[in-house]
C-alpha cells in the first residue's frame, strides 16, 4: 500500500507528461488528478490505522560502495504519517483546483498545450516529496529534497515567456544548493562518524555523537553540534529562514497553485520535516538547537516586518509563510517537535487555503495582482472571502482565550509560543517576545490583505472591476474542503500533538514514564532546584552519558517499573529533571505527570533525558497564554483604524518614516547586499580567472613558450590543408595498426 | 574466436577503417562509408557485450588475458580487469552514436568514418594493454586521429586548437615515456601485471644536491603526472580543452570529452596509485588542492562564457576535478567515486556537447546570444536538454549525482578543507548550467532568425534515447557500476594501503592526510 501511494503519482507524472498528445489533454489531466485522489486516500488509511510502531520496506539497493550501503525504502512512522497526509490531501486539492485555475491562461498563445505539462510537473512534484518524507536514509531523503527543488524550479519558470520567472526559478534553485551545500557536508560527518546514513543507526547514535569530536577545518568540533548546524543549514534554504530566504517571495512568479502546493503547505515544510526527523541528535546538539530558535525567532521577526507593506497579495503570503516557519522551528529548536508537526499540519490547510484564495481573487481579476487595485470584492466574490476570512481567522490565531476552542491556527500557534516561553530565561524569552511581536504583525498584514481586497471602494482598473467573477466549483471546493481543515484541525488533533505527555507519547508511538511514580518509590519529594542541581553534578562526573541511554532504553522497555528501581534511574540526571516537574504537574493538573522516555531513534520524535519543555508550557501562566491573543486584537485594531477608519494613515505613515518604511518595503535590501557580495565579486572574479588566469598567465607563458615553434607549423599547415600530411599521417597510423594486426591474426594461435 | 575477444572488439573497427580506406571516393562509397561505419561500431558494441558477459566481477584480478611473444621481444597482452573493462564498454557503447551523430556531414566523409574507427581501436586499446610499450602505441597513437578530426573537420581557428591540443599533450606523453624506459631499466619487464607487484624504490634520493622525499617513486609518480594531468585535464593545464572544444566538429567534441579525457583517470588508476604508492601518498595532498582549485576556478570561469562549448568545457574540467580528487583520496568511495563519475561524465558530457551540436547544426552559431526561448518551438530538446542540464549539475536520481557524492564522502574524511571546497561546486555547478540552459532555452522567442528553427528529428531524438536511459538507469540503480568496479577496487586500495604502511610504519593509512 506504501508503494502503491509513493509512486501513483510519479504514474501520473509520466502518463500526463508522455501521453497526452495520444489520450487527450483532458484525459491526461484527468488520469493525473484521478491517482493523486488515490494517493491521497491511502495516505489518510495510513495515517488513521497506524499505530505508533515504525516499520520499513527495503526497495533496492542504490548507492552501495565500501561501508556506504543505501537502499531506495520506505519508513513509516508518525512523522512520515502527518506529511503523507498534509502532502496528498494538499496536492490533490491543488490539482482539482488548478482545472478551473489554469484553463486559460494569457501568458500562453492561442493553440500551446500547457496543461498536460502543469498537471506532470505537479505530480512529480508531490512524488519527490512523498520519498522526501518516506526516505529511510539521509540519501533517499536528500533524493527528494533535490527532486522537490527541480519540481519547484520547473514550476516557478512554468510561465517561460517571462523573464522575470526565469530569474526566479534559477534564484531558487542556487539558493536551495546553498543550503544543500551544508546539507551534504552534514550527511559526510554522519557517515564519517557513525560509518552508516540508515535512519536506524544515525538516529539511535545521537548521544554517541555528542560524545565524539572530529577535527573541521583545522578545528576539533562535537560531532553532534556539527551535524546538527551543517542539517539545518539545508533546511534553512528548503524552508526560506533568515538568510537564505531571498528565494521565496520571488518564487511568487509561479502560477498561484503552486505557490499554494510547494511554497507554503509542503516543500518549505521539508526543513522544518528534517529538523524532526533528525530529533534524536538535535536532542544532544545544544549550540545547533539554540541556533535553531534563533533563526526561527529571528526570521518570523523579520519576515512579518516585510510582510506589513508588501503590495502585491502573493508576496504578503509569501511572507507570511516564511514566518510562519520560523514559528515551526522555534518549537522545534525548544525541543517540543511535535508542536513544530502541530503548527506545520494547520499551516498547512489555511496557509493553502490563502494561498488558493488569493488564486481565486487574482483569477476574478484578470491576473491583477496588486492589491492597491483591488477594493471592495466582498459582494463580486462572496465566496471567495468567506474562504479567506477564515483563513485569516485561522492564521491569526483567533479563539477562546484559557481554552482550546478556536481555530486551527490559534491552537497551534500558542503552543509555539508556550513552548518557548517554557524553554526559560534567555533564548527563550527572547523567542517567545520574538513570536509575540510577529504575531500581532501577522495579524495587521492579514487583515490589511482583507481590508484592501474586499472592503472598501473599488480601486484601479473599472473594466477588471466590472468583469470579476466567482471562480468555478472545481476551484471552490478545494476551498471548502481546506476551510474545514483550517476550522477544525487544531481543535481536533489538539491532545495528540500538545496534550498531555502521555497522549503525545502514545500518538507519535514515543515510550513515555510516569514521572510521579518513580518520584513516589524514591519515597522523598526533592526541592525543585536542588533536586535539578544536585543530581546533575552528581551525574555528570559518575555516569557517561552511554549508561545514562542504557537506563533510559530500559525504561521504555518497562515504562513505570524500571523507573521505580529506584538507585540507578536517580543517577539518569534526566530522570531527576523529569522528577521535579513530576511533582510541579501534580499540582498543575492533578494528575500523574508523564514524560517521554524512548530511547533515541525509538518511535518518531526523541526527547533527551532532561527535555521536559513540553510539560513545562502546560504550566505556562495566564498571561504568556493570552500574550498572543492580546497581539492578535492589537494588530487586527490597528489595521482597522489604517484602512478602515482613515484609508490616508499609511501614507501619512509612510511619510512621516520614510527610512524605516523604505528599509522594509525593500526586504531590509537583502537582495541587493547579496547580488553585490556574492553574484557580482562571483563573476568579476570569473571573468578575471578567464582573461586573465587562463589566458594571460597559462596560456601567455605556454604561446611565449612555443613562439618558436609556431611559425614552423604555420608553415606545415598549409600543406595539411592540401591533404598531403594527412594522407602521410593516415599512413602511418595505418601501418601501425597493420603490423599489430597481423600479429594478432598469425601469432594469436600460441 | 572466443579466445581473443579483446583483439576482436579492439581491431574490429581499424580493420573497417581498411576496408574503407580501399573504396574508391566517388559519392556512393562515401555514402557507404557511413552505414559501414555504424555497422562496424555496431558490430564491435555488439561483440563487447560478450566481454561483459564472460567478465566475473567477484574476481579481481585481470581476466580475458591475451598473451604472446611480439616483435623485437615485446609482449602483446591484453586483458581487463573491474577498473578497465567498464571503460571498454564505455567506448564502444558511444561510437554509434557518435557515428549517428555525423550523419549530416559532408566533407570528406570517408576519411572522416575512417579517422574515427581507427581512434576507436586506440581508445579500446588504451584500457585493455596490459604491456607498457603497447600502452604507450595506443595511448599516443589516439592523439593523431584527434589531431585530424580537428585540424580537419574543425571549426575557424581550428589549427591553433589541433596544434595547441597536440603540443599539450604529447609534451606531457614525452615524460612518461622516459619513465617508462626507467621502469623496464629498474623491473626488468614491460608486462604491466607484473610491474603492479613490483615496488620500485622509494628510498630518499640525492638529485644534485637535492634530498628527493620517495625517491625513484616520486619522480617516476612525476613524470605520469605530467601526461596524465594533460590528459585529464587538470587545472592548470586545462587550456587546451576548451580550445580544442571549441574547434572541434560535434562528433570530436563528443568523443573527447566522453572518452579521451578518461584515459588520464584511468592512467592515474592503472599506474600512479599501484605502481608509486608511496609517491601518491606524498604528492596525493597537492593532487587533492589541484583538484579543488580546478572545481572553483573552472567553475567561475564557465559562468562567464558565451561560447555554448567552451561553458561545457570548462564544466568538464570541473567535474574532472571531482576525478582526480576521488582517486587520490584513495579510499573504496573517493575511487567508485571517481569511477563513477568518468562513465557518468562520458554519458552526460558526450549529451551535452549533442545538445549543442543540434542547434549548431540548424543555426551555425554557439553564441549563447544568438539563442533564447527554443523552448518555445522546439519542446522534445527543451526537455533533453533539461535532463542533462540536471545530470550535470548532479541532480540525485541521474547518474551526474553519484559520482560527485561518492568522491565528496571520500574525501571529506581524508582532508575536510578539501572536501568543504570541492562541495562548493554543487552550488556553482548550479550557477553556471542554470545560468546557459535560461539564456538558451527560457523566454520568448523573439529573435528572427530562430522564428524558422524546428524540433529535433526522429534520428536526433534515436542519439539521445540510449543516453537518457543510461543516464536514469545509473542514477538509480548505480550498483550496475559499482558492483563490477568493487572487488578491483578494493584490492587496489589494500594493495596501496599496505605498500604505504610499509613506507611509513606507524601510520594509519586511513588518518594520515
Amino acid at each position: 500500500m506504501e508503494t502503491i501511494l509513493l509512486f501513483a503519482p510519479l504514474v501520473g507524472a509520466v502518463i500526463c507528461g508522455f501521453t497526452w498528445r495520444l489520450i487527450g489533454q483532458t484525459a491526461a489531466q484527468v488520469t493525473a488528478t484521478a491517482l493523486l485522489f488515490l494517493s491521497c486516500l491511502l495516505s489518510w488509511i495510513v495515517f488513521l490505522s497506524f499505530d505508533g510502531q515504525t516499520y520499513t520496506r527495503d526497495l533496492f539497493t542504490w548507492i552501495s560502495s565500501g561501508t556506504l550501503d543505501t537502499s531506495w525504502g520506505l519508513r513509516i512512522d508518525r512523522l512520515t504519517a502527518i506529511m503523507l497526509i498534509v502532502i496528498t490531501t494538499v496536492s490533490a486539492l491543488v490539482h482539482l483546483y488548478s482545472f478551473g485555475y489554469m484553463a486559460h491562461d494569457d501568458n500562453f498563445k492561442e493553440g500551446e498545450s500547457y496543461r498536460p505539462r502543469f498537471f506532470a510537473y505537479l505530480s512529480f512534484f508531490t512524488f519527490a516529496m512523498l520519498a522526501l518524507v518516506t526516505a529511510d536514509n539521509l540519501l533517499q531523503l536528500f533524493f527528494g529534497w533535490e527532486g522537490v527543488g527541480v519540481a519547484s524550479y520547473l514550476l516557478i519558470g512554468f510561465y517561460y515567456r517571462k523573464p522575470s520567472a526565469g530569474a526566479a526559478a534559477m534564484k531558487a534553485f542556487i539558493v536551495n544548493r546553498v543550503g544543500d551545500f551544508g546539507f551534504l557536508l552534514g550527511i559526510f560527518s554522519i557517515f564519517w562518524m557513525v560509518d552508516s546514513i540508515d535512519f536506524d543507526v544515525i538516529l539511535a547514535s545521537g548521544p554517541d555523537l555528542a560524545a565524539m569530536t572530529f577535527p573541521f577545518l583545522g578545528w576539533e568540533v562535537n560531532a553532534a553540534n556539527a551535524i546538527g548546524v551543517m542539517l539545518f543549514i539545508g533546511a534553512m534554504g528548503k524552508s526560506a529562514q533568515l538568510f537564505l530566504h531571498t528565494w521565496l517571495p520571488d518564487a511568487m512568479e509561479g502560477p498561484t497553485p503552486v505557490s499554494a502546493l510547494i511554497h507554503a503547505a509542503t516543500m518549505v515544510t521539508a526543513g522544518v520535516f528534517l529538523v524532526c526527523r533528525m530529533s534524536p541528535i538535535l536532542e544532544y546538539a545544544p549550540f545547533a538547537g539554540n541556533m535553531v530558535i534563533f533563526i526561527g525567532a529571528a526570521t518570523a521577526f523579520f519576515a512579518a516586518t516585510v510582510g506589513l507593506v508588501q503590495n502585491d497579495i502573493k508576496r504578503v503570503i509569501a511572507y507570511s509563510t516564511c514566518s510562519q516557519l520560523g514559528y515551526m522551528f522555534v518549537a522545534a529548536g525548544v525541543g517540543v517537535y511535535s508542536v513544530a508537526m502541530f503548527h506545520l499540519f494547520t499551516h498547512a490547510f489555511f496557509k493553502a487555503m490563502l494561498f488558493l484564495g488569493a488564486g481565486s481573487v487574482i483569477h476574478a481579476m484578470h491576473h491583477e495582482q496588486d492589491m492597491r487595485n483591488y477594493g471592495g470584492l466582498r459582494k463580486k466574490i462572496p465566496l471567495t472571502f468567506w474562504a479567506m476570512m477564515i483563513g485569516t481567522l485561522a492564521i491569526t490565531g483567533v479563539g477562546i482565550p484559557l481554552t482550546h476552542i478556536g481555530f486551527a491556527g490559534f491552537l497551534s500557534k500558542d503552543a509555539v509560543i508556550e513552548s518557548a516561553w517554557a524553554f526559560g530565561p534567555g533564548l527563550g524569552s527572547f523567542a517567545f517576545w520574538m513570536l509575540v511581536i510577529a504575531a500581532c504583525f501577522t495579524s495587521f498584514y492579514s487583515w490589511r490583505l482583507i481590508f484592501m481586497t474586499f472592503f472598501g471602494t473599488p480601486r484601479g482598473d473599472k473594466h477588471a472591476h466590472d468583469h470579476a467573477h466567482e471562480s468555478p466549483m472545481s476551484m471552490l471546493i478545494p476551498l471548502g474542503v481546506l476551510a474545514l481543515g483550517a476550522v477544525f484541525a487544531g481543535m481536533l488533533w489538539y491532545n495528540s500533538f500538545f496534550g498531555h505527555t502521555d497522549r503525545v507519547g502514545q500518538f507519535f508511538g514515543v515510550p513515555y514514564a510516569e514521572a510521579g511514580a518513580h518520584a513516589e518509590g524514591e519515597g522523598a519529594h526533592h526541592g525543585e532546584e536542588a533536586a535539578a542541581a544536585d543530581d546533575h553534578a552528581e551525574a555528570a562526573p559518575a555516569d557517561d552519558h552511554g549508561t545514562a541511554m542504557a537506563e533510559g532504553e530500559a525504561a521504555a522497555e518497562d515504562h513505570g517499573t524500571a523507573m521505580a528501581e529506584g538507585e540507578t534511574a536517580a543517577e539518569d540526571h534526566g530522570t531527576a529533571m523529569a522528577e521535579d516537574h513530576g511533582a510541579a504537574a501534580d499540582g498543575g493538573h492533578g494528575a500523574a505527570h508523564y514524560v517521554l522516555a524512548g530511547a533515541p531513534g525509538e518511535g518518531a520524535i526523541h526527547a533527551a533525558p532532561d527535555n521536559d519543555v513540553l510539560g513545562h508550557a502546560h504550566e505556562a501562566p495566564a498571561w504568556v497564554k493570552v500574550a498572543p491573543f492580546v497581539a492578535m486584537v492589537i494588530g487586527l485594531v490597528v489595521a482597522y483604524m489604517f484602512y478602515i477608519v482613515n484609508p490616508a494613515l499609511p501614507r501619512a505613515w509612510a511619510q512621516q518614516f520614510p527610512v524605516g518604511y523604505r528599509f522594509i518595503l525593500n526586504k531590509w535590501y537583502f537582495d541587493e547586499v547579496y547580488d553585490y557580495a556574492f553574484v557580482r565579486s562571483a563573476r568579476g572574479l570569473g571573468r578575471f580567472l578567464w582573461k586573465k588566469g587562463d589566458g594571460a598567465v597559462i596560456d601567455g607563458g605556454i604561446n611565449g613558450l612555443a613562439m618558436g615553434i609556431v611559425p614552423f607549423f604555420t608553415r606545415t599547415l598549409n600543406r595539411l590543408q592540401t591533404g598531403y600530411i594527412f594522407t602521410y599521417a593516415f599512413a602511418m597510423v595505418i601501418g601501425i595498426v597493420v603490423l599489430v594486426t597481423w600479429f594478432v591474426i598469425g601469432g594469436g594461435a600460441d | 574466436m572466443f579466445d581473443n575477444l579483446l583483439s576482436l572488439v579492439t581491431f574490429l573497427p581499424a580493420v573497417a577503417a581498411l576496408f574503407m580506406a580501399v573504396l574508391g571516393n566517388d559519392p556512393a562509397s562515401q555514402r557507404n562509408a557511413k552505414w559501414l561505419a555504424l555497422a562496424a561500431t555496431t558490430a564491435t558494441f555488439l561483440v563487447s557485450i560478450a566481454i561483459l558477459v564472460q567478465f566475473d566481477p567477484s574476481n579481481p584480478g585481470f581476466q580475458l588475458v591475451e598473451d604472446s611473444e611480439w616483435m623485437f621481444g615485446l609482449h602483446y597482452k591484453l586483458g581487463v580487469d573491474g577498473i578497465s573493462v567498464l571503460f571498454v564498454m564505455l567506448t564502444t557503447f558511444l561510437m554509434p552514436i557518435v557515428i549517428l551523430s555525423c550523419w549530416e556531414v559532408t566533407h570528406r566523409v570517408k576519411e572522416y568514418m575512417m579517422a574515427f574507427l581507427l581512434l576507436e581501436t586506440l581508445m579500446i586499446g588504451v584500457f585493455v594493454a596490459l604491456d607498457l610499450v603497447l600502452f604507450y602505441l595506443f595511448f599516443e597513437g589516439g592523439l593523431i586521429p584527434m589531431f585530424l578530426i580537428i585540424g580537419i573537420w574543425g571549426g575557424k581557428d581550428r589549427i591553433y586548437a589541433s596544434f595547441k591540443f597536440f603540443l599539450y599533450t604529447f609534451l606531457g606523453s614525452v615524460l612518461m615515456l622516459v619513465a617508462m624506459v626507467t621502469m623496464y631499466v629498474d623491473a626488468g619487464t614491460t608486462d604491466i601485471e607484473q610491474l603492479l607487484t613490483h615496488s620500485f624504490s622509494a628510498g630518499t634520493m640525492e638529485i644534485m644536491g637535492f634530498q628527493v622525499v620517495g625517491g625513484l617513486q616520486v619522480l617516476l609518480w612525476l613524470a605520469f603526472f605530467a601526461s596524465f594531468a594533460v590528459k585529464m585535464p587538470m587545472w592548470p593545464v586545462h587550456t587546451w580543452l576548451p580550445d580544442a572544444h571549441v574547434q572541434a566538429p560535434t562528433a570530436g567534441s563528443v568523443v573527447l570529452a566522453a572518452i579521451l579525457l578518461k584515459m588520464g583517470g584511468y592512467g592515474f588508476l592503472r599506474f600512479s596509485l599501484p605502481m608509486f604508492p608511496v609517491g601518491s601518498e606524498i604528492l596525493g595532498p597537492l593532487v587533492l588542492w589541484m583538484s579543488v582549485i580546478a572545481i572553483i576556478y573552472t567553475s567561475l570561469v564557465a559562468m562567464m562564457q558565451e561560447d555554448m562549448k567552451k561553458l561545457i568545457a570548462y564544466s568538464s574540467v570541473a567535474h574532472m576535478g571531482y576525478v582526480t580528487m576521488g582517486i587520490f583520496a584513495a579510499n573504496q568511495q573517493g575511487i567508485d567515486g571517481a569511477i563513477f563519475q568518468m562513465l557518468s561524465h562520458g554519458f552526460v558530457s558526450g549529451a551535452l556537447f549533442l545538445c549543442v551540436g543540434v542547434i549548431y547544426d540548424r543555426m551555425h552559431t554557439r553564441d549563447i546570444d544568438a539563442y533564447g526561448g527554443l523552448v518555445v518551438r522546439m519542446p522534445a530538446y527543451a526537455l533533453v536538454f533539461m535532463l542533462f542540464t540536471m545530470a550535470n549539475v548532479g541532480l540525485p536520481g541521474t547518474s551526474g549525482f553519484v559520482g560527485e557524492f561518492l568522491t565528496l564522502i571520500g574525501v571529506f574524511r581524508e582532508n575536510t578543507w578539501v572536501g568543504v571546497l570541492a562541495a562548493t561546486g554543487v552550488i556553482l555547478s548550479a550557477g553556471y548550467a542554470l545560468w546557459l540552459y535560461r539564456r538558451v532555452v527560457f523566454g520568448d522567442l523573439i529573435k528572427e532568425s530562430l522564428k524558422t528553427i524546428s524540433d529535433m528529428t526522429a534520428r536526433e531524438r534515436l542519439i539521445f534515447a540510449p543516453l537518457i536511459v543510461m543516464t536514469l538507469l545509473l542514477g538509480v540503480y548505480p550498483s550496475l557500476v559499482t558492483d563490477a568496479i568493487g572487488p578491483s577496487v578494493e584490492a587496489l586500495i589494500s594493495h596501496y594501503d599496505v605498500a604505504v604502511a610499509d613506507f611509513m610504519p606507524g601510520t594509519d593509512v586511513a588518518e594520515s592526510h
